[in-house]
């Protein structure tokens, strides 16, 4: 059952990337991107990640995803923009994807991954929080401070000249 | 009962490992009923609606009276003679429309309060999925049915629809936010995401008498109730911030071009979503399956009596509100949301991690 569910995921994740690149309507793009985004929550679901695959569903689909199907449905006549996934340059295209997928294989193999257990763990979030406000707490207030550079400048350009 | 209990009922009968019929038979037990649910509340809440509205405009709403084939006693059976209608109706796609997302969009509109309902605690044992991060996980799936909405207006190829669809898609994502803050500061004072936990950190009584339910633990957390409340009305655009489907102005919002079963689908997953926040409300508020009156009528069986009733009580408030205040404009909505609701809920936050430390 296992195996029949991850399989599933799987496709689901690598088939709709696939659409997102192939579809010739961005729309159709944005779409595929849903689908994808929800099967590598469900892969993080897989490593008993369940506090990631929440943020994932509520950060990528929620806020980003939305984001940019707002970005396409407010750009006049998107449909007829011809924003050609016509392949150019295949040969050498060709040649640098192999190069990256031979490059990325080895690496793959190089790892020494570390397994993750079988065993459900007792408790995930709390793990997180305790981390990020011992270990990682730099970081986290990095991250924190650029999101509020981020605000003040959203707020700053929308700003009326008064 | 959950899926992990069923399947290994399954073992426990058959003598053997995990299957995968054992899995999808798990499934298909626990999602009909979830799915039976949301049906019948949506019959039952529109049956509901046209009658409050009714009473509250100086009506008798539907009613079947005399002889013959009548909508039942007191109008009962108007709601089914609706879905009866929307069954037998053309399904119209306009020809203008993106056919296919026109046709995906109502489904994923409609996943979204699904998935959700399959981690609401309906009493002590009656839960679908015991997940760890409960609440968060029922706000994450919220989050996932603004997609469809704007799907559906963009694909109907309708100025109105599209204009349904960013008003809403704003509105929702606006409103996330304080409802989201609100329920930080519970989380903060209970310790815990599991919903189960958060309930149960709320039995027993308060100063002797009230319920110990989380409305009633300080007055920030008072607050973040009503916070929560309101941006939860706002988030199923529901009257008074029901811009998205403004009547006078845009026709029917999003759903304008959607006819027959899949514009039901719409209705459908619109009563869904407020059982699925006005559950929120319930379990993280208000005690969820406990009782109000501390240590009588504690048993399962009222469990889910108190929880059905309390989800009942706030449904009926939703409709109060539609029926007696007038729509919000845009600019007054956003104001509402970004310039009071969320310095509010900041503050509680603040609020509620003060008093937990000083007062405990």
């Amino acid at each position: 059952m296992t195996e029949v569910s991850f399989l599933f995921i799987l496709l689901l994740t690598v088939g709709s990337a696939l659409g997102v690149v192939l579809s010739r309507n961005l729309i159709y793009s944005a779409v595929f991107l849903l689908f994808t985004l929800l099967g590598i929550a469900g892969l993080y679901v897989f490593l008993w990640a369940d506090f990631l695959a929440g943020v994932q569903i509520a950060i990528y689909i929620g806020g980003i995803l939305v984001l940019i199907l707002f970005g396409i449905m407010l750009t006049h006549k998107i449909v007829s923009v011809n924003i050609s996934h016509s392949s150019l340059q295949r040969g050498v295209g060709g040649l640098l994807t192999l190069a990256l997928i031979a490059f990325l294989s080895w690496i793959a193999l190089r790892t020494p991954w570390r397994m993750v257990s079988s065993q459900e763990p007792l408790q995930t979030v709390g793990r997180i929080g305790q981390e990020l406000m011992t270990n990682f707490l730099l970081p986290f207030e990095v991250a924190s401070v650029l999101l509020l550079g981020a605000l003040i400048g959203a707020a700053l350009l929308s700003r009326r000249d008064t | 009962m959950t899926v992990d209990q069923i399947i290994r009922w399954f073992q426990s009968l058959s003598g053997s490992g995990e299957q995968a019929w054992m899995f999808l038979a798990a499934v298909v037990i626990t999602g009909l009923p979830l799915f039976l649910v949301l049906a019948t509340n949506a019959i039952v809440a529109v049956y509901v609606e046209r009658k409050v509205s009714a009473f509250m405009q100086d009506r008798i709403g539907p009613m079947g009276q005399g002889a013959g084939f009548h909508a039942g006693k007191w109008g009962l059976l108007q709601t089914v003679a609706d879905a009866l209608k929307l069954l037998l109706k053309e399904d119209v796609i306009p020809s203008a429309a993106d056919r296919k997302l026109f046709v995906l969009a109502p489904y994923i509109i409609f996943l979204a309060p699904f998935l959700a309902i399959a981690a609401i605690p309906f009493n002590q044992v009656l839960q679908v999925s015991d997940l760890n991060i409960g609440v968060f996980y029922v706000l994450a799936m919220g989050s996932f049915g603004v997609i469809g909405l704007i799907l559906a207006g963009w694909a109907s190829d309708n100025k109105w629809s599209l204009y349904g669809a960013m008003r809403s898609a704003a509105q929702i994502v606006s409103y996330e936010i304080p409802a989201g803050l609100s329920i930080i500061a519970v989380v903060m004072l209970v310790g815990s995401l599991n919903l189960q936990q958060i309930i149960e950190f709320q039995t027993g009584t308060r100063w002797g008498f009230l319920p110990n339910w989380v409305v009633f633990h300080n007055p920030f957390s008072f607050l973040a109730f009503f916070i929560y409340f309101i941006s939860s009305v706002a988030e199923v655009n529901r009257t008074p911030f029901d811009i998205p489907e403004a009547e006078s102005e845009l026709v029917a919002g999003f759903h304008t071009e959607y006819s027959g079963m899949r514009w039901a689908l719409f209705f459908l997953s619109e009563y869904a979503n407020m059982l699925i926040v006005t559950a929120v409300a319930v379990i993280v508020f208000l005690g969820g399956w406990t009782s109000p009156i501390p240590g009588l009528f504690a048993t399962a069986g009222w469990g889910l009596f108190w929880f059905l009733f309390k989800i009942g009580i706030l449904i009926l408030v939703m409709m109060w509100f539609r029926w007696t205040f007038p729509r919000l404009r845009v600019d007054q909505l956003m104001h509402v949301c970004w310039k009071v609701f969320i310095p509010l809920a900041m503050l509680n936050i603040f609020g509620v991690g003060v008093w937990a430390l000083g007062v405990g």
